[in-house]
């Protein structure tokens, strides 16, 4: 399942009601992202997020399809903020539950990559001075091409 | 008319997020109306150029060479930045 929303959620609300729904599962992995209050040296005052929507959301329920057919999980939910985020606030939030961990693990690795890299959403980091519409890291890019040489 | 929208640095630089242009007759790709937006601003042209930006057509991947006309919904996509 995909949410996303302009609205504060609880992560460990989530988790749990996730938890609880995967009556079956043997493994549970979830990932948090958080705003970060500092980009080097300076202070992030916020960020500004926003997506394509009705596009970016089928997208990712293909992506979803994906790690289906990858991965032996059973249940997976991302939720995605947008909007105007503080620093500490949570933005991303990934949970997959599978019979075993490694296909927890790595289908939340590869979900992770995959709305780092791809997924339609556009990040404005606002610092004390100035403001700037981020754009994936080389690390970034790197750790989604990890995904394509596997197969 | 066509229904032009922005995303990200893009949005900033057009001014808005959505704008709605008629396309003249002999514009019939992606090229040739960032040409008819070149005329009009230079800066915002040229950053829709760029070879990061991509293109949705009526919420299909689309490329430079892609077909448009009048009624469509035409998106320019700078890199994305999520999670």
């Amino acid at each position: 399942m995909i949410r996303i929303s302009d609205t504060a959620f609880d992560p460990g609300a989530e988790l749990t009601a996730f938890e609880q729904n995967a009556a079956n599962a043997g493994a549970v992995v979830s990932f948090l992202g958080k705003v970060r209050g500092k980009a080097g040296q300076a202070d992030v005052s916020g960020l500004y997020l926003e997506h394509y929507a009705g596009v970016t959301e089928a997208m990712i329920v293909e992506c979803e399809r994906d790690v289906s057919a990858r991965w032996n999980v059973d249940d997976v939910l991302i939720i995605h903020r947008i909007g105007q985020l503080s620093p500490g606030e949570p933005i991303v939030f990934v949970c997959v539950s599978a019979a075993h961990r490694r296909e927890a693990f790595e289908a939340a690795d590869f979900l992770m990559d995959y709305l780092k890299t791809k997924a339609m959403f556009w990040k404005k980091e606002v610092r004390d001075n100035d403001e700037e519409w981020i754009e994936p890291r080389d690390e970034d890019y790197r750790d989604a091409a990890r995904w394509r040489e596997d197969e | 008319m066509a229904r032009l929208l922005f995303f990200g640095k893009l949005g900033d630089l057009a001014g808005g997020r959505m704008r709605e242009q008629s396309l003249p007759k002999d514009v019939v790709t992606i090229d040739q109306l960032i040409a008819v937006i070149t005329a009009d601003d230079a800066a915002l042209g040229e950053a829709l150029a760029a070879p990061s930006v991509r293109f949705i057509v009526n919420e299909k991947m689309a490329d430079a060479g892609g077909a448009i006309s009048d009624g469509d919904e035409i998106a320019f996509l700078p890199p994305v930045s999520g999670g």
